[in-house]
């Protein structure tokens, strides 16, 4: 099967790569272009550790063919901190020792970011609602709520 | 600042620093199992048995070769015959042989030059079946007329007789039974059954294999111990063990589920017949759930002897578990745990290790404890309710202290499950008032701990850090408690710790990260080694300054006269003993290699409020209170991290997590959407108490923390709900529809 010819923004720069059709996003990202940090825990959408943003929307990346990133902007894990400035929700990941295994926990930093984005003072329920499509087996979530919570805070500047 | 018993003061231990690997993991840099790819690369996919059990008559893989790119097909007949014992096992779960025992069973596996091609390869291999019966309940599979899965596979413990599916028998106890039921006021006995689940790791198995015609072979692979694969591997191809290199990668959770081999032998068998290119091999999830280690189901009698005022006197527990078509369900250990809780001056148990026609069982936190607590800590409850007397109390008045036989054997050392019992009813969560259709459930568990095969090395660098290369993989936070324990040891930041696991041809042998053991085991000896690194810049010290070494000790960092007749020198820092070590005798190091004494074990106790929807039969968790005895919190918040994971695969046990089997004996919920492990929305905060009587057999008294909180939320919850509904839930895992059928029938499920 002959494969498609894809341009795409990744984490703000312009890239190509040849999928095949059949190819997800997230084999894409970790085969093509060597992006390994969205995991594949599923890939049937049930875990979220595949979570990017595709034009500013949430996806699981299992779920989405790589040649529909054609002209689209992606957004991952690798573009989430600017230089050595981590995004405040991955300082606070290591702070609240919020993760253990650490596998879900991309799929998580850009699910919460997506959040907080649109709701910079969410209730610790809403958090929970939020990630309930990202599984995590380690943590029991208590200090990954804890974590999003404070990072909001500090965002907000009320902390 | 953390003191200890002896009032010792500690600089580091007790802290709660940022992790080492902190940085890499939340950047997406850290290097999962799935996340390596070598030069010249070739990728495998496995073909799978779609039926429970069935003999393999052909496998014609002359399609999928004759595809463009595709390197190996291996199937059974390219491994080596002749094994016995669980190395037969093993390969015979690796790859099947004449027969496919279970849904899922790997017969054949291919090579090719994309994960797409080696997918449409895996699908033109032709494997034709013939069909056996199959048995897949564990009631079932124990009837004297089951179909017999392997015959032969009975070891010596199983009396002539037994039916064909009995593989291991156990029993032991002490004690007068009779004259133990015979005192007392209420005997109860009843049935309890829990069903398979899986570890749920979110990180599937991966590897990547490479295995010459000279016997030389690499493998990057997730696991939760190397020199296990190392030594699997070896054993189901043949290998010399020594000749085989194996590094584990970052490991996505494994729980017990990535301590044993599945499909890591047959990416070496591919590579091996591919020319020696390296072959990467990925599960799906389906492939997780329908081929690697789900833990045990069992069919549980527990009868006990209680006194009206709640005195124990006798108990005897009667465990059925089936673990797959291999021997291995944890008859034992779950026997052992069953009554570890109490001092009880009469016990028996029996146990048998039962065939079904479903995946060969892996450890899961804990093995056998969860289940031996839902049946014996959930009897406990109903006759306390029998009784109208206090679950808590009646825990104190029969609790296992120091000094008390333990119901498996050894007489306990310094333990604390009465400091947790305490810490229940002194925590605020106890004293909520409930409302309407809530209930209260409490229950303690019980884990022994582990050491194990430990080696670990550490030097000192020539600035004075050190790095500790160590065998234990690190999956919550480990490499944290050692640099923190090498550290306060040291007397320097912990900051100037490094912590290395390193490859199998780096040390000697490790067991995995298994058994609660690594911030004990590997903690123990890299404080060992650590000291005789030490001992080594004294000595350094002393030759510079001409004293005896014995009159130089080690403080803060730094060599230093013991006392004003050792001589008068400022003390020498570890930078500058590091600064010239090569012109005063060379590498400074220290080394560990052993089987750490001085386990300690740990016990904890959960109390959980639910509410029931009498409407639905959904059980809500209100709250949720762990306190457990960790010995000492080396780095507390990574040990709270334990007791919440532990207590949330607890509670998805109890309510939600089953294998569901259908008629045919294929595994009908091998997804996420359908075997649904908890999520952030079903659950309230996990509130902790990090409970701490040391161990006196660890420098800083560890005991290890991992495993003891999954056992009590499974009869915790139970307990509650019936609480909550006056009626109780006997088989797990209590999803709305028992609990409905239970409410509305008035009766016991």
């Amino acid at each position: 099967m002959s494969k498609i010819h894809v341009t795409t923004t990744v984490n703000g720069d312009t890239v190509e790569f040849l999928a095949d059709p059949r190819e997800t996003l997230l084999d894409c990202l970790r085969d093509r272009l060597g992006l390994t940090g969205s995991k594949e825990g599923c890939g049937t959408g049930d875990c979220g550790a595949c979570s990017v943003m595709l034009d500013g929307r949430l996806v699981s990346s299992c779920l989405v063919l790589g040649v529909e990133a054609e002209g689209k902007t992606v957004d991952t894990i690798e573009g989430m901190a600017r230089g050595d400035d981590l995004h405040p929700l991955q300082r606070k990941f290591i702070e609240h020792a919020a993760l253990q295994c650490g596998f879900c926990t991309p799929g998580i930093l850009v699910a919460a970011k997506a959040l907080l984005d649109q709701n910079p003072d969410p209730s610790e329920s809403e958090v929970r609602y939020w990630l309930a499509g990202n599984l995590c087996r380690c943590t029991g979530y208590d200090k990954i709520v804890n974590a999003v919570m404070d990072a909001a805070a500090e965002m907000r500047g009320a902390a | 600042m953390a003191k200890d018993e002896f009032n010792t003061e500690f600089k580091l231990v007790g802290t709660r620093p940022n992790r080492p690997d902190g940085l890499d993991k939340v950047t997406g840099r850290a290097r999962y199992g799935a996340d390596m790819t070598m030069p010249g690369m070739l990728w495998g996919a496995v073909v799978r048995s779609p039926h429970a059990h069935a003999r393999i008559k052909k496998i014609d893989a002359s399609k999928a070769l004759a595809l463009e790119g595709v390197k190996a097909v291996v199937t059974r007949a390219d491994f080596p015959t002749g094994l016995t014992g669980e190395d037969w096992n093993l390969q015979e779960n690796s790859m099947a042989g004449d027969v496919a025992l279970y849904d899922g069973h790997a017969v054949a596996a291919v090579a090719a030059t994309s994960a797409l091609l080696a997918q449409d390869a895996a699908a033109l291999i032709e494997v034709e079946y013939e069909l056996l019966p199959h048995v897949i309940d564990v009631d079932d599979a124990i009837k004297p007329d089951a179909p017999a899965i392997r015959p032969g596979s009975a070891d010596h413990s199983v009396p002539e007789g037994f039916p064909p599916n009995v593989v291991r028998y156990i029993d032991y106890g002490h004690g007068d039974l009779d004259a133990g039921f015979a005192a007392a006021d209420l005997v109860m006995e009843k049935t309890y059954l829990t069903e398979a689940t899986h570890q749920g790791y979110i990180e599937p198995q991966a590897c990547v294999g490479q295995l010459g015609a000279d016997g030389k072979g690499e493998m990057w692979v997730c696991t939760q111990g190397h020199w296990f694969i190392r030594q699997m591997c070896s054993a189901v191809l043949g290998l010399e063990v020594a000749q085989l290199r194996v590094t584990a990668s970052e490991i996505g959770g494994g729980f017990g589920g990535k301590t044993m081999v599945f499909m890591e032998p047959l990416s070496l068998a591919l590579s091996k017949k591919a020319g020696g290119r390296p072959v990467k091999l990925v599960m799906n999830r389906a492939e997780v759930l329908r081929a690697t280690g789900p833990t045990a189901s069992a069919s549980m009698d527990v009868k006990i002897g209680m006194t009206k005022d709640g005195k124990m006197t006798a108990g005897k527990a009667v465990f059925r578990m089936q673990g797959g078509a291999f021997p291995g369900a944890p008859v034992d250990s779950a026997l052992d745990c069953a009554f570890a809780n109490y001092d009880m001056p009469a016990v028996y148990h029996e146990g048998f290790d039962v065939l079904a026609n479903r995946p060969k069982a892996a450890a899961y936190r804990a093995p056998g404890s969860p289940m031996a607590a839902f049946a014996v800590e959930s009897l406990v409850d109903e006759m306390c309710r029998e009784l109208g007397l206090d679950p808590v109390e009646v825990r104190l008045k029969n609790a296992a202290r120091e000094g008390t036989k333990a119901s498996y054997g050894p007489t306990y050392n310094k333990i604390g499950l009465v400091e947790t019992l305490e810490a229940v009813k002194a925590h605020p969560n106890y004293a909520v008032p409930l409302g309407p259709n809530q209930g209260r459930g409490v229950a303690s568990g019980f884990w022994f701990n582990y050491n194990g095969d430990t080696a670990v090395s550490m030097a000192i660098a020539e600035d004075g850090t050190a790095q500790v290369s160590v065998g234990t993989p690190d999956i919550g936070g480990s490499r944290a408690s050692l640099a923190m324990m090498v550290g306060e040891t040291l007397g320097v930041p912990y900051e100037h710790v490094r912590v290395n696991v390193v490859e199998t041809g780096a040390l000697g042998i490790n067991e995995p990260t298994h058994g609660s053991r690594a911030t004990f085991a590997t903690g123990k000896a890299a404080v060992i080694a650590t000291e005789q690194a030490i001992a080594e810049m004294c000595r350094r010290a002393a030759v510079e300054w001409d004293i005896d070494p014995d009159a130089v000790e080690w403080i803060d960092g730094a060599a230093q006269p013991a006392g004003p007749n050792a001589g008068k020198f400022p003390p020498m820092k570890i930078g500058e003993i590091a600064g010239k070590m090569s012109t005063t005798g060379g590498p400074i190091a220290g080394h560990y290699e052993g089987f750490p004494d001085g386990v300690g074990v740990s016990f904890g106790t959960h109390v959980v409020d639910v509410e029931v929807d009498p409407e639905t039969g959904h059980t809500k968790i209100l709250r949720y209170l762990v306190a457990q005895d960790a010995g000492r919190a080396i780095h507390p918040a990574y040990v709270e991290g334990q007791f919440q994971g532990g207590a949330v695969q607890g509670i998805g046990w109890a309510l939600n997590e089953e294998y569901v089997y259908g008629e045919d004996g294929r595994l009908q919920n091998a997804t996420f959407l359908d075997y649904r492990v908890p999520v952030a929305s079903d659950l309230p905060k996990i509130d902790t108490v990090i409970v701490e009587v040391p161990n006196p057999g660890h420098p800083y008294g560890v005991r290890g923390v991992g495993e003891t909180g999954i056992a009590p939320p499974l009869p915790a919850i139970a307990n509650a709900v019936a609480a909550a509904t006056g009626q109780r839930l006997r088989h797990l895992p209590m999803t709305p529809v028992k609990v409905l059928a239970a409410i509305q029938a008035g009766q016991d499920g």
